[in-house]
């Protein structure tokens, strides 16, 4: 997402100049951003791990009060801000996208953490979600396992600069046939129906994963159980801890 | 007018249960617990848990990865605290493999184990009160030491919450004198917390009222249903895994086990409290005794660090546990000789212990499932693993 520097069409010397005299110029773009971006409500919802760091920065130490966040409402009608914190799985998808529709405009939403953004290192679950913003669309994405308090504080301030960037003129919640309701998927016997929303994301034609990272190292398909009734002399010699003194680099 | 009349007499009076939707997004339920409550007023008539919000495949990924692989995702499971999930991991892998832990290592398994007990139970208590109402005044005060034990974690291993600082054999990073001392510091001054916040919290009236005499919990249902950890010893039962099994070097410190008489709510969070204190003392006696020096992970699992797919235990079972702050936090892993395992099971204590949360909470009003539930303690990443 592009930021757009919101420039005042007031001179900047002249507006310190009138600041010296007690004078404050402010465009209503200005005035209207100041407000929004100083008192982001978000909401409080917690799917995972990164949530006790989302707690652990409204608490002292990080207090993400002094930008103005720190007031978590647990309904989404109230709240300006979702920050999906922690992995999505495939049962907690739809309800995701449905408090997503239920948010008022203006309404941003902060992916925190590897899993809400991609996976993370549960990709490979068969019941999680590869990255929400499949089926919404996302302001910020917070990388980490989980990340920092200050990389939470980090992305609401890049939160803030997309909002500073913002005009009332331009914005997409005055225009008309504005849509933000998004298809709530539903849990089908094969995953998530649909797999994915068309207007937010689609899949890519290259395998950028395939390509990185090369064809996935498949250990073979494990079909027989272990004997374990076999007194210990008689079990298969497998290379254990202590026969494996050197073991191989390669 | 006559029919109003009618509806006053109770006896004429047709009521209807209530059937209410409990969560998956709710600030009280710890996550995307959800439950299905049917209420005859304002009373709880039947209650049936909803999981699996939060599935996420642990089992069959460490299925698939080497033994070493599976020990980062052992952190998330129990995102509070995970090095104790670590340690119960590595006991049983250490059983598999038959594997010895050098002294200096143990003596730091268990002072990090501690330390996370200390975090845990100090992050329940606040949202305990979190629950009761007290919006987020003591969980000000718990995440204030919490972020204190969480420097060191950081410090020790690089990561303030999901550390993965255990190895087989030993843990991975030396542990400097300066990180010790400080170590010391907060122990010394963890008991003046204790004592603040005891004196906001274990008499006042409202805790009182909204604990005590609720969602109790009698010793033989306690038993019948495997319930371990505080909420066992809260019943009253004397059963902690560090005294029966003396894994690790448990057999050396002296502590008590703090153990409740009614099994309520209030029991709860005072045996919370209590083992706090016991723990300070484990914490006491191990920083004393621990080697100045000494190998951190033994010789023959050294080289793994390195080539960890190396790895092949013989082939065979085991059951570490431990005493996690949860309660007894166990890992079944079958070996067949390859570096994968044939089979792996977490025996999560969150997960047992919300088994019984039905039997608490019938006949209870609807504000005392929250605290009942925030008294069970669970984390949704172990419930769901």
């Amino acid at each position: 997402m592009a930021f757009t520097e919101n420039l005042s069409s007031v001179d900047g010397g002249l507006k310190s100049e009138l600041g010296k005299k007690g004078i404050v110029v402010a465009t209503l773009n200005e005035l209207y951003n100041w407000g929004r971006r100083s008192s982001i409500w978000p909401m409080q919802f917690g799917l995972a791990c990164c949530a006790i760091e989302m707690i652990a920065t409204a608490c002292a130490r990080y207090d993400i009060a002094r930008f103005g966040a720190e007031l978590f409402r647990p309904s989404p009608r109230q709240s300006d801000l979702m920050i999906v914190a922690g992995t999505v799985t495939k049962k907690m998808a739809p309800q995701v996208v449905r408090l997503y529709n239920q948010m008022a405009e203006p309404k941003y939403v902060i992916t925190m953490g590897a899993c809400s953004i991609a996976g993370g290192p549960f990709i490979d679950g068969y019941n999680v979600l590869r990255g929400i913003d499949r089926y919404i669309p996302i302001d910020v994405h917070l990388p980490g396992c989980p990340p920092r308090p200050e990389a939470l504080l980090y992305g609401l301030m890049e939160l803030q600069r997309k909002i500073d960037g913002q005009t009332i003129e331009k914005t997409e919640w005055y225009q008309k046939g504005l849509k933000r309701e998004y298809p709530v998927p539903e849990c089908g016997p094969h995953g998530l129906i649909p797999k994915f929303n068309p207007e937010v994301w689609a899949p890519r034609e290259v395998d950028h994963r395939k390509e990185r990272y090369g064809e996935p190292v498949l250990i073979g398909k494990k079909d027989k159980a272990p004997n374990l009734d076999a007194p210990v002399a008689a079990r298969p010699a497998a290379t254990s801890a202590s026969s494996a003194s050197q073991p191989s680099a390669s | 007018m006559e029919k109003i009349f009618s509806a006053r007499d109770p006896s004429a009076l047709n009521t209807e249960t209530l059937e209410i939707n409990f969560g998956p997004q709710h600030p009280s339920t710890h996550g995307v617990f959800r439950m299905n409550i049917v209420c005859d007023g304002e009373t709880v008539v039947s209650l049936k848990p909803v999981m699996g919000y939060l599935h996420r495949n642990h089992e069959q990924i460490a299925e698939n990865m080497s033994y070493a692989a599976s020990m980062p995702y052992t952190d998330r499971l129990d995102y509070f605290n995970s090095m104790s999930n670590n340690f119960g991991y590595s006991l049983a892998v250490e059983k598999l493999a038959n594997i010895e832990v050098p002294e200096r290592a143990q003596y730091i398994r268990v002072i990090m184990a501690e330390l996370t007990r200390l975090v845990n139970h100090v992050s329940v208590i606040g949202f305990l009160l979190n629950d009761l109402g007290a919006f987020f005044t003591p969980v000000l005060y718990a995440f204030r030491e919490r972020e204190k034990i969480l420097d060191i974690f950081e410090e020790v291993s690089g990561a303030r919450m999901m550390c993965n600082y255990f190895r087989f054999g030993g843990v991975k990073y030396e542990i400097q004198p300066h990180i010790l001392q400080r170590i010391k510091e907060i122990v010394k001054k963890f008991p003046k917390f204790l004592e603040e916040f005891e004196a906001l919290l274990s008499k006042n009236e409202i805790l009182c009222m909204r604990c005590q005499n609720v969602g109790v919990l009698p010793k033989e249902l306690a038993v019948s249903a495997s319930i371990t950890g505080p909420m066992l010893r809260a019943s009253g039962v004397d059963y902690d895994i560090r005294k029966v099994d003396k894994y690790s070097i448990y057999g050396r410190f002296k502590f008590r086990i703090p153990l409740g008489e009614k099994g309520d709510v209030y029991d709860r969070y005072y045996v919370r409290i209590l083992e706090m204190h016991e723990s300070l003392k484990i914490l006491d006696q191990a920083l004393k005794d621990i080697p100045a020096t000494g190998e951190l992970v033994s010789k023959k699992m050294a080289p793994f660090l390195k080539s960890p797919r190396n790895f092949k235990p013989p082939v065979g079972e085991a059951y570490g546990r431990v005493e996690a702050p949860k309660g007894e936090l166990g890992f079944y892993v079958v070996s067949d000789g390859t570096p994968q395992p044939w089979r792996y099971h977490v025996r999560a204590p969150s997960f047992i212990n919300l088994t019984i949360l039905e039997d608490m909470c019938l006949g209870h009003k609807i504000a005392d499932v929250i605290v009942i539930l925030g008294s069970v303690d669970i984390v949704l990443g172990e419930v769901d693993h």
